[in-house]
Formats: structure tokens, sequence, C-alpha cells
């Protein structure tokens, strides 16, 4: 490590995060993110490495993709954030954009900056909506660190701020679990069931055939709204512009957020039916949020939805998710005991390790061979992959002749240590 | 106000947006063509005749749209060009192997085809539809990805091929993307296309500004310039059959045709029969203010009225102020000069062939060298004669690429009427400032990578007999875990043929057909 980057890290522990900062040294990727094009990022002292990470989705389209650059630029001639009160053209038109991409019930936009925020607005909205309180998500969920959102979510991230349900409000069911849901709908005083189409901190469990629709057929039999989180599942990734419709359901909401601006403008949106929205028609000052659908953002975005719509991308994002899986099962057939399992919808991938922590060494391992991948927080036996919608063939390439030497060495790595502890 | 919202954020006119336009054809073409490179020969050749049949299928409808679209020619004989360049070339091609490896073991050398992988095609308006079908079977065979760049005065007609085409190479089991076209073609887009290095190769046919283009995009580039064929027809020619060749070629489908007839250069000693023999063949000899009058319309101080191009002999008379008889197809001018002083001595892609009387086949050879001056250097030249010694000093002499014998030009140059290899886009080598001079084919499309074994006697070659690329066909489709009826079978609706050996009696058959189907194709042209 150079100099400059250790003096670096020093400053980055005495005024950002300490932990954050301290606890990647730990794992041994000392990565400080400097240069970024492409599907590359550029360590500070650097080193190239392909990012498979993304920011859950958010670079989809690349790092510092040219033409978000070119409409951004364009963009700030004659806008900026605009005033949240007033009707806006290029709010407006994203809007009217993203009614025309997402099923047909769908129908108006609320904004935020984050995620989370969108979230927050979703959770709000069924409340208005139903005259119910209670949400329902999925046990080590994460939909983000806001203050409705962090409910829904695994207590890792509430309880160290006191900020846990306390009175029972969110109630959290296993995942792929139908006879729990409908336990946990069938008193009627549930608002919405709040998931993400594939969890992603998860692991990217997969969810089993039927069970996403017969979820909805639950909301829909006891009064609840089903809000799809399409944060990093949404875009293109699956093959679809919503994964959620390529499993058969029309949600009452979509959210999206990261992808949506490319990494460059952050905003996010939430895509809710008439019923779901109706609070915009009784007072719409009810919510209000600054940041919330920036106009620049929106320009960002408009353009963003346009690349993602064009005819080449639906047969790109088929030969990446094939040609990455086809190199994916023959390097599992290398190392059957350790790489013991593939999830996977499209770019949205999970490689499955034997050991609780497995995907930690895989992680650093790829790390050393030049690759970003990181391991779900909720479940580290899993790795997420998640190349992007315009990644190269000569680049899917690549990556899969660093995974391959990568995972050999992390299996050397679990499978050494193991036999040194049984010694 | 929503168009004052879309005009401030539109960046649709910009050298990025081009530039992310072309990279994401360009990078799916890039996929097809890695994934083409895992099929066997039966699939390659299942998926090449498939295109082919709908080709050949579609071949009049086609023709006529190519007409309507751009004025220019005859829909009957571009149906005939849309035949050829369809199933003819590709039975043509049936026994070609551009796939496996082929073992010299004389010289203990073994070759592997490489394809280029993708191929930025460019179509003429003047042969649109047949340039497509030939280069896009072309890049079937040899498993390479195409992506086609119509001439904007043809858009809609090769867009909707190419479209069609397409579906039927998918269809067959082709990848995806494999033929794609670009619907909006404008000259920065062109060259943005030219220019990535995501291109392998470039085909282009064309203008000379885009051939030039093409060549200095730093893309390896196969360029074919325009022609101006001399046709030398001596004493010892068959008049009645040269003089029916040349008008039948030159008529065919008004000219457009790169390879047609310029200009006839004879001698004194058969000058008169030689002009009874083409006015019974169908031309209209023209008199010298005829002639004026013609050299008036056809060439302005911007060089040659694109008005004329794939025009017929009639309407161009009508035009120039005088009237033909209707059966007359070709108007014959003659000159007294061959050079920068004589306008008709350059390209005509119209039924007007200049006519040259020469005192001496020395002069006769001279005054078809100045043609090739002119322009059409490496092209097509024409002999008729029954001399052998004539017939190599002509084409010793003549800076062209070819020189087609006892034969029309427009189909013997492009080698449906001569054992040259069938094409349309006709290479033309050093003297046309390009890379190649044959008739481009599949073969250009493809490198070899050679092992090369020590020539030491000592030094065994090993067996490669059974050896070849591993052909794992079609990438499967990923699972999409949890949706219903994911990673179904590819929809492959022709299965490729089991790898039997061909038969002695089979081949013989298939050559029996081919020569049948040639035969008929002839027969048509000759009408």
């Amino acid at each position: 490590m150079s100099e400059a980057k250790q003096e670096f890290l020093e400053r980055s522990k005495e005024f950002w995060n300490p932990d954050k900062t301290q606890f990647w040294q730990d794992v041994g990727v000392d990565l400080v993110i400097d240069r970024r094009e492409e599907y590359f990022l550029y360590d500070l002292d650097g080193r190239r490495l392909i990012d498979m990470h993304l920011n859950g989705g958010t670079y989809n389209l690349g790092h510092r993709n040219a033409e978000l650059i070119e409409v951004l630029n364009a963009g700030a001639k004659h806008f900026d954030m605009g005033n949240h009160h007033f009707p806006a053209l290029a709010r407006t038109a994203l809007a009217e954009a993203l009614a025309a991409c997402t099923p047909p019930n769908l129908k108006y936009t609320m904004y935020g900056a984050g995620g989370a925020e969108a979230i927050d607005i979703a959770l709000k909205s069924a409340r208005n909506a139903t005259g119910k309180r209670k949400i329902v998500s999925i046990i080590k969920a994460y939909h983000g660190h806001t203050g409705l959102a962090v409910k829904t979510g695994d207590e890792r991230f509430s309880a160290r701020f006191l900020s846990e349900d306390t009175i029972g409000e969110f109630i959290q069911v296993p995942h792929n679990d139908l006879e729990q849901m409908e336990d946990a709908l069938r008193e009627r005083d549930v608002a919405a069931v709040i998931m993400e189409t594939i969890p992603a901190t998860y692991g990217f469990p997969m969810p089993r055939e039927g069970y996403l629709p017969a979820v909805k057929a639950l909301c829909e039999k006891y009064g609840a709204l089903y809000i799809a989180d399409e944060v990093q599942t949404g875009l293109m990734r699956t093959g679809t512009m919503w994964a959620i419709t390529r499993y058969g359901v029309e949600p009452d909401m979509i959210v999206t957020g990261k992808g949506i601006t490319g990494g460059l403008y952050p905003i996010s949106c939430c895509v809710a039916s008439e019923e779901a929205g109706q609070w915009l028609k009784q007072d719409g000052f009810a919510h209000i949020s600054t940041a919330g659908g920036a106009e620049l953002g929106c320009v960002v975005a408009m353009k963003v939805l346009e690349i993602l719509q064009r005819p080449t991308i639906l047969s790109t994002v088929n030969y990446i998710a094939d040609y990455l899986r086809a190199g994916l099962n023959e390097i599992q057939a290398l190392y059957p005991d350790f790489f013991i399992g593939i999830r996977q919808n499209g770019l949205v991938m999970g490689l499955e390790f034997n050991d609780p922590e497995g995907a930690k060494p895989v992680m650093r391992q790829l790390y050393e061979h030049g690759v970003w991948a990181i391991f779900s927080t909720l479940d580290p036996r899993v790795l997420q992959f998640k190349p992007g919608v315009l990644a190269s063939q000569a680049l899917c390439e690549e990556l899969l002749g660093y995974v391959e030497v990568a995972i050999g060495l992390a299996q050397a790595e679990v499978f050494g240590a193991r036999q040194r502890r049984a010694g | 106000m929503e168009l004052d919202f879309q005009k401030v954020i539109d960046i649709s006119d910009t050298p990025v947006a081009r530039r992310a336009q072309v990279d994401a054809v360009l990078e799916r073409a890039r996929w097809a063509s890695q994934a083409f490179q895992r099929y066997d020969r039966d699939m390659t050749l299942a998926i090449a005749e498939a295109v082919a049949d709908t080709a050949y299928e579609k071949a009049a409808e086609y023709g006529e749209w190519a007409v309507r679209e751009t004025g220019f020619g005859v829909a009957e004989h571009k149906t005939i060009k849309n035949q050829l360049t369809s199933r003819t070339l590709f039975e043509h091609y049936r026994d070609h192997d551009f796939v496996n490896p082929r073992i010299d073991r004389a010289r203990k050398l073994v070759e592997i085809p490489r394809p280029a992988g993708v191929i930025f095609a460019l179509a003429p308006s003047t042969n649109p539809i047949a340039t497509v079908n030939f280069k896009v079977l072309a890049a079937l065979l040899t498993r390479n990805a195409i992506v086609l760049s119509p001439h904007p005065a043809a858009r809609e007609c090769c867009t909707d091929a190419a479209h069609t085409l397409a579906r039927a190479a998918e269809a067959a089991g082709a990848p995806s993307g494999a033929i794609q076209v670009v619907t909006d073609p404008s000259i920065p887009l062109i060259e943005a296309f030219m220019r990535s290095e995501k291109t392998n190769v470039i085909l282009a046919t064309g203008g000379n500004a885009m051939v030039r283009a093409a060549y200095s995009s730093s893309n390896p580039a196969i360029g074919v310039g325009p022609g101006n064929a001399p046709a030398f027809v001596d004493a010892t020619a068959d008049l009645r059959s040269a003089a029916r060749h040349l008008i039948e070629s030159k008529s065919f489908d008004n000219s457009v045709l790169c390879t047609n007839e310029s200009m006839v250069i004879t001698l004194a000693q058969v000058d008169a029969d030689l002009r009874k023999a083409l006015q019974q063949a169908g031309a209209h000899l023209c008199s010298e203010e005829e002639t004026a009058a013609l050299r008036g319309y056809l060439f302005h101080s911007r060089g040659f009225n694109v008005e004329a191009i794939g025009r017929d002999a009639r309407w161009i008379a009508e035009q120039a102020g005088f009237r033909i008889k209707p059966k007359a197809s070709v108007l014959v001018t003659p000159v007294t000069k061959i050079g920068v002083a004589e306008p008709l001595s350059k390209e005509k892609l119209c039924p007007v062939m200049g006519y040259y009387v020469a005192r001496s086949v020395t002069q006769a050879i001279t005054q078809a060298r100045a043609l090739l001056r002119m322009s059409g250097a490496g092209h097509t030249a024409v002999i008729h004669s029954r001399d052998a010694a004539t017939a190599m000093d002509y084409a010793a002499a003549v800076e062209s690429c070819r020189v087609v014998v006892n034969a029309p030009a427009s189909q013997g140059a492009s080698g449906f009427a001569t054992h040259l290899p069938p094409t349309f886009t006709v290479g033309t080598g050093f003297f046309g400032r390009s890379a190649i001079g044959d008739n481009i084919g599949p073969k250009h499309l493809i490198q070899w990578t050679r092992l090369a074994y020590n020539k030491d006697e000592a030094e065994e070659m090993g067996d490669y007999s059974a050896l070849g690329p591993r052909f794992s066909g079609p990438i499967p489709p990923a699972p999409a875990d949890g949706v219903p009826g994911s990673a179904a079978a590819p929809n492959v609706t022709r299965l490729p043929r089991a790898a039997t050996p061909v038969t002695a009696e089979e081949r013989a058959m298939r050559e029996d057909i081919r020569r049948i189907i040639v035969e008929e194709l002839r027969a048509v042209l000759r009408k």
C-alpha cells in the first residue's frame, strides 16, 4: 500500500467512519476507489478492478456512462433540482415515462432522493390507502435505513439505533413460506406486504415457482397492498424492465432507485396505482421532499429508461446471463464440494459456497485477481455476482478466468483451514 | 411545453450518443459472433440454407420494392439478381468447408478457420437487396455476425430484407443478433461504425468517397470502387454473339451494375458489321447530334447526372430530346476520343454505351487502358475474340483484375456466367486502391490459424484426423429460478442435420441439382 493511501485511510478513520474503514482492511480489501469508468474501478494505487458489485445495480449501465453524463450536462444548462411544490417539466415527463414502462395498473410516481425514502413513501401510501398500520416483510429483508424502511428489515440495522419495531406493527415471515404469509395476513389488519422480488442482501434466495403470485393473491384476499421493491431487480437486470412482471405479478406499487439514475444524480421513485396513491388527490402537500425527484435526476432517469428499452438490450442481457452461467457451470464442476450452488435470474446471481462465511475468502481472492464482488451481508455463504447490462463479451470472458482461479484458491484456503483444525 | 422539454435534453445528435448506439449494435454482434463459433458445419449450413431459401422466396417482392424505392433498374432483373445471390450462391458454396480444420500431411500443416467476428457491410442503392443477400450469406457461411448499413436511398427495402433474413436465421438456430441492420444510416453514424474498434472488417461497396472512408477508418476494410469496363471486340470475334452479349449485359437492370460494359472498342475492319449486329441485338446507334445531346444531358459540371442512373434507354433518349424505337434497349454513342476530353468515356450507370473504333489491336489496348485510367481501375474488362494471343496481350495490359471473355460482363465478372466465384462485391485490387483483387466471397471473411511443424523429417506430425474445435452449439439459456417455464430448450425449428458423410451418389445428385438451377437461371438471364 502506498504511503498516500495509508495516510488517506487514517483520515477516513478519523473523519468519516472508523469501523467501516478498518473492517475492509481487516478482511483484506484495501480498496479506495479513485477513477472509474465502464465496469472498471481503479484503486487509489492504480489497480484496476472489474466491478461485479455495481452498488446493488447503481452502475447497471457502467460507471460514468457517457450518455448519462452528456444528458446530465445538457440538463444542467436548463434545470436544477426544481421546486418541489410546483408542477415540474422533468418530474412529470419521467412520471409519464415510468407509467409507460410499468404494469398498466400503475400510474402516479412519487419521488424520493434515495431508495429508502421511496420505500417510506410506499409504506405511508399503503397505510393511507388501506387505513391499516401493519406491514409484512420477509425475515432478513432489506429495504433501507429510513424511519419505516429500517423497521421492515433485519434488526442488525435498527436495534443499535433503538429504532426496531416495538409495538408489533412490522411482521416478518420466512421467504417462500406461504402458510406463514397467510397467517400474517389473516386478521385483515395489514396495510401492505413489501418484498424485494429477489432479496439481494440475503444472498438472492430465489422465489419458488408460484410463490410471488400466491403472495399477491393472499394480499388481494385479505385487503393488503403488494409493494415490489425493485431497486436491485428492476431496470432489465432479469431481462424484463421489472423482475416482478416476469413472475406474473401486477403489484400495487413498484419502488425503484439506485440504477434509475446510473449513479450520477440520485433520485428514487415509487410508482403507484390509482388506489395506492390516493392521498395525491386528497392532500398533495401531505408528503414533501425537497430533493425528491430533483429534476436533474429526472433528466438522467429518462435517459436510463430510454437506453434500457433499446432493441439490442434484451439480446445482450440474455447473452451475458447465458454465457456466464455456462462458464460458472464449468467452474462448479471443478470445485463441486465448495462451490455448491448458483442462484440466477438474468444478471441477478448469487454464488453459494459450502462454508458459513464461504463468500468472504472468494471475495478476497477475487479482489486479489482484479474483481470486486461482495458477499451478502445477511448470508455470507453467498457471493453477490452482478454483471451490468452492457457488459461486453471480452469482459465476461476475462471475468470467468479470474473467477475460476479465485474459487480454486478460496477452496484451498477454506478446506485447508478445516484440515488444520481437524488435525 | 413537452416538446420544449424534449428539446432541451435531446442529445441524440451528439458524438456520444452515436458512439453508444454503435457500441450497442456492435457489442451484440460480438456476442453473436462468439456464440456462432460454437456451431459445427451442419448447423452453419442449415442456417445459411434457410436464409438462402427465404431470400429466394422474397426475390421478386424485394426486387419490386427496390425499384419502387430507389427508382433504379428493372424489377424483373433485380428479381434474377436476388435469386442468384440467394439459392445459386448457397448452392455454389454448399460443399466448401469454412468450419473444419484442414490437414496438409505433406507440408505438416493444420489450418483452423477463424471467422473475422463482426462485419460492417455497406449496401449500395443500385444493387441493394442483391448486396444484402450476398453479404449476409457470405457472413453466415463463415460463422460471422454482420451489421448492414443500407444506402439511405434504399433504406426501407434493405431494412425490411435484413429483418426478414435475421428472423429466418434465428428460426433456423442462428445466434440472436447475427444479422443486424442500421435503420437510420447517416454519414456520421456510418463513420462511427467504421471507426469503432468493435468492427473487425468493413465490406464497403458503394461510392468512391465511402470506400475511401472505409479504408481510412483504421480498421481492416475490403472496399470495391466503381467500374468502367472496356469491351474489346476484335476481328476474330463472333460478332452476332458479341453484340448479343453486349446488349443483354448493358441493358440488364438498366445498367446499374458496376460490371456493365462502358465502352465498346473495336477495329475498323469489323466496324460496319458490328454496328449492324448491335442494332439487330437491340441497340439504338446514335447520330452525332444524338450523341452530343446525350453527352450534354448525362454529364454536367458536377459530374454524372444521377437522375439518369438505372433509367431505361427510351426515357433517357426522351430527356436528351430524341426518340427511339420501343424495342431498343441500349443507346450506343460513337465517340472519337477516350479520355478527359470525352465525358462519355466515364462510368455510366445507365444503358448508354460508348463505341470507339481503333486502327489496330495495339491502339485498342492503349485505349482500353486509357478508359480504365478515367475510372474503374481494377474492376472489369471484356474481350470478344477467338484469338488467345490477343486476349493474352489485352489482359496483360489492361489494369483490371478480371477480363471476361466472350460473355456478358455484368454476369461474367460477377461469376454467374463464368467460373469466377459468384459475388456482388468485385475486388478491384491494387489497381483500384483496394486490398483484394478477387471476387469477394466467404473466404475473405475468415483467416486461418496454422499449426506448422518442424520441417526436420525426424519430427513426426501428430494425427489430427479426428480432432477439431469443440462445437458445443448454441449457448444453453440460463435458468431464471422460479420463473414459470424458464430455461426452456432453444426454439430451433430446423434440427441440425446428422453429421453423416456425404456419399458419392449424393454428391453427384447435388452436383446435378446445382447444375440444373444454374442452367435455368442462366437461361432466364439470356432472354
